[in-house]
């Protein structure tokens, strides 16, 4: 059986579940506590758990974060919230330096069960310092799992297995995602395993790998190949950046011999890159055509409405680079 | 004498005394095994500074936690971690506390509740922070101490971590080990104030500057700041102004400094030199004592410095361990 619930509210049952179950888990973030949440995903968590394990922070995000990676080697479980994740760059060395190498450096003793989470990725209209991508950022260090949920199944078993994972695992959501619906089995024990792909929908002409908002795109697109040019596209939902699930991606590329990547950041050092490069290792001899990146320009990202919409990535776009691999 | 020197016993006082005499000659043979090239990259040593750890360590239990940045094999003695895998790790073998992952910057201990050894200049607060936020958070009576050189205290993060922990009152003691030189700079062009401690102020935290070079007065400024912590009242910040007698690291020459200043500050102020005039006054401690603990510590720096040289480099397949835990 399973129930519609938005984005936002899987993630927030996500957390109350792993809450009720484990003392040792808390929240801490700026809003998270009294405001609900900047974005209302902690909604109701401090009148169920105290503000012991819902703690509103100042605004301080190298200083939260350096304290919830010290709770973390301290054997607590904390969530830490970045309002959005635009200002992890305040704390990335924390997140890095102190959470992602601490395991490696100590010989193993010292691990850090840690979640960073908060929206990451463009939202709308707000300009270029609150609207990057930090996939690619994230998903470069050894030493930490990057995780991208799409839709409200990928939120509630994906944080869920975060939280219980003993590893720095940083999990980037997407604003513009929060609202929407989906359904997600019911229960409170529904967990999706770190590191595996879904496929969204079968195909056998061609292949498009995205994550997070764009996979909309990717989706959308796939509907119009099949419609206009009778191409049965195989659509894939990374859900994991790190550990990349490049067995599903290959096998699939094997089957369709063409590929396309969709993500919001970057092109230059993307995941977008990453995959080409693995395919590249790993089946080049399957290739029919070269591997294309839709991604979001290389630019600042522009207020202007006008420029906004083509900085970043849509469906037409993925389209094109459909058509490109297919040679139609 | 100072007034808390009437509360330690002739065992203390004799125990004290080894302990930093173990640091220093700790310190002596890293110097020399790096000379040999058997140490390699950053090697920060802590001549110089010892009354400041074993000061502070003498009234901790074994609950508390303490963390530090890249200064740290001092620290690690003083909690008891064995000197032979410090020492092991120093020289990059498989028998270091980090499997020769870590180095001398970066070296942890769960059983000693030492949380490190961190690189990053300041990064090591917040996560001192977070140590003494766990404790609370699980109405442990244990403290965290969080040591920071004064190069430290002009991080913004520092503050960052100051501001949490008082606003929620951790059991955080915040130590500023200023010796006076950030690297090459001196605290008089780093710094804005001549004081560090009075930077606790801006943040409700009861503050005090230490003499570091006399081991009575910082295990009396210590204990005043455990007893006010353990009270729940929140947090404490002491500076204790020391005197690193080598340079920042093996590689610094030292230009910013004159020989006479460092000449001065070893006749006059060496803090184990005094320690032992005080105790052989004040506690009747003999020339025999004395040289019964100098052969001790000289026997265990030998077989220290053995097993540094004999452990064996890690096995190559430990490039790829200990990633993330499960995998």
């Amino acid at each position: 059986m399973s129930q519609m619930i938005t984005v936002r509210e899987a993630l927030r049952d996500a957390m109350a579940e792993e809450m009720r179950k484990d003392p040792s888990v808390f929240v801490m973030g700026e809003e998270v506590a009294e405001y609900q949440g900047a974005y209302k995903v902690t909604q109701g968590l401090l009148q169920e758990f105290g503000s012991t394990r819902v703690v509103d922070t100042p605004i301080t995000e190298m200083g939260f974060a350096g304290l919830g990676v010290g709770a973390g080697f301290m054997g607590l479980r904390p969530i830490v919230e970045f309002m959005t994740f635009n200002f992890s760059m305040q704390a990335i060395d924390q997140i890095i330096n102190s959470a992602a190498k601490t395991l490696y450096m100590s010989g193993g003793q010292m691990g850090c069960p840690i979640v960073f989470r908060g929206p990451n990725g463009v939202a709308s209209r707000v300009g270029a310092q609150h609207s990057q991508c930090y996939a690619s950022w994230y998903a470069h260090c050894p030493g930490l799992k990057v995780i991208a949920p799409y839709d409200a199944e990928d939120a509630k078993g994906l944080l869920k297995a975060a939280i219980r994972d003993p590893n720095p695992v940083v999990f980037l959501e997407n604003e513009l995602m929060y609202g929407r619906s989906f359904p997600v089995p019911e229960g409170d024990d529904f967990v999706l395993p770190i590191g595996k792909a879904k496929i969204m929908r079968e195909g056998s002409d061609v292949t498009v790998v995205s994550f997070s908002k764009p996979l909309d795109y990717a989706l959308q697109a796939a509907d119009i190949m099949q419609e206009q040019f009778g191409k049965s596209v195989e659509v894939i939902n990374l859900r994991t950046l790190r550990p990349l699930d490049t067995e599903t991606i290959i096998k699939s590329l094997k089957k369709t011999n063409r590929l396309v990547t969709v993500e919001e950041g970057w092109p230059y050092a993307g995941i977008g890159s990453e995959i080409a490069a693995q395919i590249m290792e790993h089946a080049f001899d399957y290739l029919d055509a070269p591997v294309l990146r839709v991604t979001g320009e290389d630019v600042p990202m522009p207020y202007a409405a006008n420029l906004e919409k083509l900085a970043l990535p849509n469906t037409e776009k993925v389209v094109n680079a459909l058509k490109k691999v297919c040679y139609v | 004498m100072t007034q808390f020197a009437t509360a330690i016993t002739k065992a203390d006082a004799l125990k004290f005394y080894e302990d930093m005499l173990l640091i220093r000659r700790f310190e002596e043979r890293s110097a020399q095994l790096y000379g040999m090239g058997l140490i390699g990259g950053f090697c920060h040593l802590y001549i110089g500074q010892e009354a400041v750890v074993v000061g502070v360590q003498s009234v901790l239990t074994p609950e508390d936690a303490v963390i530090t940045a890249y200064r740290d094999h001092g620290h690690m003695l003083a909690c008891g971690m064995d000197p032979k895998g410090v020492m092991a790790e120093l020289t990059g073998r498989a028998g270091g506390v980090s499997k020769g992952k870590g180095g001398s910057m970066h070296m942890f201990s769960r059983e000693k509740n030492f949380y490190g050894g961190h690189g990053i200049v300041g990064a090591q607060v917040p996560l001192g922070a977070g140590l003494a936020f766990a404790m609370k958070y699980k109405q442990s009576n244990a403290l965290s101490v969080t040591y920071m050189g004064d190069g430290a205290a002009h991080q913004g993060q520092v503050y960052e971590a100051f501001n949490m922990a008082s606003l929620w009152k951790l059991p955080a003691l915040f130590i500023i080990e200023n010796n006076q030189y950030a690297m090459g700079t001196s605290v008089a062009r780093s710094s804005s104030v001549p004081d560090l401690y009075v930077r606790g102020a801006g943040f409700g935290i009861p503050s005090k500057q230490v003499d570091g070079m006399d081991l009575f007065k910082v295990r009396e400024a210590a204990a005043e700041a455990v007893a006010h912590i353990r009270a729940g009242k929140g947090p404490y910040l002491l500076e204790i102004k020391t005197y690193r007698y080598r340079g920042h690291s093996m590689s610094d020459p030292g230009n910013y400094r004159s020989k006479d200043e460092v000449e001065a500050m070893k006749t006059n102020h060496d803090p184990i030199q005094n320690f032992l005039a005080i105790i052989q006054k004040d506690y009747t401690v003999t020339e025999s004592e004395i040289e019964a603990i100098e052969t001790r510590v000289k026997d265990v720096m030998k077989e220290v410095v053995e097993f540094a040289k004999s452990s064996p480099e890690p096995e190559v397949s430990e490039l790829y361990t200990d990633i993330l835990i499960g995998e």
